[in-house]
């Protein structure tokens, strides 16, 4: 499948800050590609530089096949854009935003544009400088979903939006994805990833550490197993890949690497099972392992 | 104990912090406007009879008056201080009022820093309460240097405690006016709005109240500030009414401030269409709707200027006398002492319309700064054409400025000599300088371009042209130093003819500066 955009070995710097320190990131036409990583890791430094508003020190950047600091202007024909913090001018209605930012893209669908304010419940008329950041950034969703476009870049793009528009959002990138669109989404509101992502990549200080889909990443990491027993399972912590075993008498939890909980549901099939739960890793688990720094030992 | 003052010296601490370059500013410039007036007027008249007939050529001069204030005591140089000065103080240090008041309340509570503030164990009325005494600190700060200035030059000291307590006063009531519009409306930007128009109102009903019957001038401020009579017999009761304007005012911007929400205005928020006009579709179309209200403010106060500098007439000669200085700062320009002044007029018109081409070159800064840029930038919008479109008006608003600020000055010098003939060589006068002021927007625009932390340089570049038109002979500057002011090589039309090719040099350097700047932007990383 063709890449919408392709990144290989992104350095960039900020003085004597590494924002960036060989970054890599792929994502092919018609996926939703989640984009994650703690803050400071370097998610807007990344989307900034594939916006063509910061210049890469060294690696390639390809959008598009084509050099976004170069092309900037052409590329963005083809893509919208919502950051994650949004600023509008004091002065200028919510509305007047919204076509600016659409006539200056090469315009935007009229029907679309309608349906969406109505949608997010936005007040057009509005000043800039009097609207709340959730409704800020329903301005920002609005110019960006109301354009014909091939990709939307979305920076953590629901922050300050309540749950009702959060799923109208979601809704809104659903439509866009099924009508072949490509999204790149920086987010930290897991269930929102999870419900929408494709495939995932998590960066951290600057580099990735894990890309691919959720099933990919889950396999990555342990599940919990709680059961009770008809022996004591004294044997058990030889297993390779068990941690953390707890036994009590009969009863025992531990965790597992998810690829060696075969063998180690075989091990206790053989102690006689009573009970059993076990649990997947849940989102929060696999980015808390992610995120912490258990990854800088690896 | 309420408790609604806890907090307030923290408050004030952080206040005096955040505020202590703009009040350096204001007190170094309002000190120097007081003392430059007694050094140049002792400089300007030599023997007392010269300046008695200076006196009387300016106590006849309705359009003078209405600039300045009522005429007494114009041939003492005190008197002189208190007339030229007065007015203008007064402005200055309401000017600084509101922007002490506005950035520490309004603009706090618009960017949603004061709600966070609030969270905190602060009191309800501390952060108004505290923005109030922060001016009242930095107005008699300003009022202490102003009468130290004075006593230290020479002059009596009870005519210097006037003009300092009155000026303590006027920043004290406009800093309440301040407060109180900040209660009123939701926009910071609005409040300032209604803040120097209360000024501008002040300033205007003096001056109709001063060239009249004087009943006006005692319906403002600025009227009770010179109703003191500094160096002319000093009257203290008039103090007693900036005092009471500004309790009253004060307490008026504390009950409103009590049945409002926190974060809201009195009135409502002004609302805006659902769609944008058709003129808003491109760069250069937002650059215009983001400009032109400072542009308008710009073009109708030089415009306005003009008109002001030019209703001297030709009463120049007996204004002037025949001093040294006097032939220092307008006889070198020319044989004819009247078009030699309308020349030095034009150039000064010209050093105040090159504050409009900096701060509009600078104008992209803000957007980048304040982040809107991102948005604009990751549309199909190239970056050239986003800063061309403020280019294009920094010129053409430039050019507008200047070319009104010198029609003004004909248009007023017709009205009252009767002669419309100066007309066009006054306009061509301010016309010939906007080479200068071009190659200064030029530079502004480099440095934005190349080094956008160190863009406000451009207003020391004016500065410096500031100085050296001001005191580049009586100081003496070596001339390496004035030659780096560009107005320095441009001929002072109309008392000479323009020298075209130092003209078009410059004009070129202008062009090569801002076409360099566009470049540098090109090439670096957006904030």
């Amino acid at each position: 499948m063709a890449k919408v955009i392709d990144i290989k070995g992104l350095h960039k710097s900020f003085g004597a800050t590494h924002a960036l320190d060989g970054l890599d990131l792929e994502v092919a036409t018609g996926e939703v590609h989640g984009f994650l990583g703690p803050n400071g890791a370097g998610k807007s430094t990344t989307i900034r530089v594939l916006l063509g508003l910061l210049r890469a020190d060294s690696g390639t950047v390809r959008l598009f096949d084509a050099d976004p600091w170069r092309d900037a202007a052409e590329l963005h024909r083809r893509l919208a854009y919502v950051p994650g913090d949004v600023n509008l001018w004091p002065n200028l209605s919510g509305g007047e935003v919204i076509d600016l930012l659409g006539r200056l893209r090469g315009g935007l669908d009229e029907k679309r544009r309608a349906g969406l304010i109505e949608r997010f419940e936005l007040d057009p008329t509005k000043k800039g400088r009097s609207y709340s950041k959730g409704n800020r950034q329903k301005v920002a969703l609005v110019a960006a979903l109301a354009s014909e476009v091939d990709l939307l870049v979305l920076d953590e793009p629901t922050s300050g939006l309540d749950p009702l528009m959060e799923a109208v959002f979601t809704e809104c990138v659903d439509e866009f994805k099924n009508a072949g669109g490509t999204v790149l989404l920086s987010s930290h509101i897991l269930a929102e990833v999870e419900r929408l992502c494709d495939r995932v990549s998590i960066i951290r200080n600057g580099r990735n550490v894990e890309s691919g889909t959720l099933a990919d990443l889950r396999h990555l990491t342990r599940t919990s197993v709680r059961a009770e027993l008809a022996r004591p399972a004294g044997e058990l912590a030889a297993l390779h890949g068990v941690h953390d075993l707890v036994a009590e008498d009969h009863r025992v939890s531990f965790e597992v690497d998810t690829d060696r909980l075969g063998e180690a549901l075989q091990a206790l099939g053989d102690l006689g099972i009573r009970t059993l739960t076990s649990q997947p890793p849940t989102l929060e688990e696999l980015f808390l392992r992610h995120y912490g720094d258990e990854v800088t030992a690896q | 104990m309420t408790g609604s003052l806890t907090g307030l010296g923290t408050l004030l601490r952080t206040y005096a912090r955040r505020d202590r370059w703009l009040v350096l500013w204001f007190t170094l410039g309002v000190t120097v406007l007081y003392w430059s007036q007694a050094v140049s007027v002792d400089g300007l008249y030599t023997t007392q009879a010269e300046f008695d007939r200076a006196a009387a050529s300016m106590e006849g001069n309705a359009a003078f008056i209405a600039m300045t204030g009522p005429a007494r005591a114009l041939n003492t140089t005190g008197g002189q201080v208190a007339w030229q000065s007065a007015a203008f103080g007064a402005i200055l240090i309401g000017l600084m009022a509101m922007f002490i008041v506005g950035r520490h309340t309004r603009a706090e509570e618009e960017s949603g820093r004061d709600e966070l503030l609030r969270s905190g164990v602060v009191g309800r009325q501390a952060p108004m309460t505290a923005a109030l005494l922060m001016t009242a600190a930095a107005s008699a700060l300003v009022g202490a240097c102003v009468t130290a200035s004075l006593v230290g030059y020479g002059l009596a000291t009870a005519g210097a405690v006037a003009l300092g307590l009155g000026l303590w006063l006027c920043g004290l009531t406009f800093g309440a006016i301040a407060l109180l519009a900040a209660q009123l409306t939701s926009s910071t930007r609005t409040m300032y709005g209604m803040t120097g128009a209360a000024i501008g109102v002040a300033y205007g009903l003096r001056a109709i109240g001063d060239v009249g019957n004087g009943v006006l001038s005692w319906l403002s401020p600025i009227g009770w500030y010179q109703a003191m009579h500094a160096y002319s017999g000093e009257r203290w009761w008039p103090a007693l009414l900036l005092l009471a304007a500004a309790a009253v005012t004060a307490g008026a911007a504390y009950a409103v401030f009590a049945r409002r929400d926190v974060g809201s205005g009195i009135w409502p928020a002004r609302r805006g269409p659902a769609r944008a006009p058709v003129g808003l579709r491109s760069s250069l179309g937002l650059a215009w709707r983001l400009q032109r209200g400072a542009l308008v403010a710009w073009a109708v106060g030089l415009f306005v200027g003009g008109i002001a500098y030019g209703s001297i007439g030709d009463d120049v000669t007996s204004l002037l006398g025949d001093s040294d200085f006097a032939q220092d700062v307008f006889g070198a320009n020319g044989p004819d002492l009247v078009d030699s002044f309308y020349a030095t007029s034009a150039l000064m018109l010209a050093l105040i319309g090159a504050g409009f081409a900096i701060s509009s070159a600078l104008r992209p800064r803000g957007e980048e700064n304040d982040g809107q840029v991102e948005s604009l930038l990751a549309t199909a919008l190239p970056r050239w054409r986003w800063l061309a479109g403020h280019l294009v008006i920094t010129l053409v608003g430039t050019v507008a400025v200047v070319v009104l600020s010198g029609l003004g000055l004909g248009l007023g010098f017709a009205l009252v000599t009767g002669d419309g003939s100066k007309i066009g060589p006054f306009t061509w006068a301010t016309t010939s300088l906007l080479p200068a002021v071009l190659l200064l927007a030029g530079l502004a625009l480099l440095l934005y371009g190349v080094l956008p932390r160190a863009a406000s340089l451009a207003w020391l570049a004016l500065l410096l042209c500031v100085v050296v038109m001001m005191f580049g002979e009586a100081l003496q500057l070596p001339d390496w130093l004035r030659n780096l002011s560009p107005f320095e090589h441009l001929a002072l039309v109309p008392a000479v003819p323009v020298d075209w090719p130092a003209a078009l040099a410059v004009l070129g350097i202008a062009a090569v500066l801002a076409a360099a700047g566009q470049v540098g932007f090109l090439r670096r990383d957006v904030r």
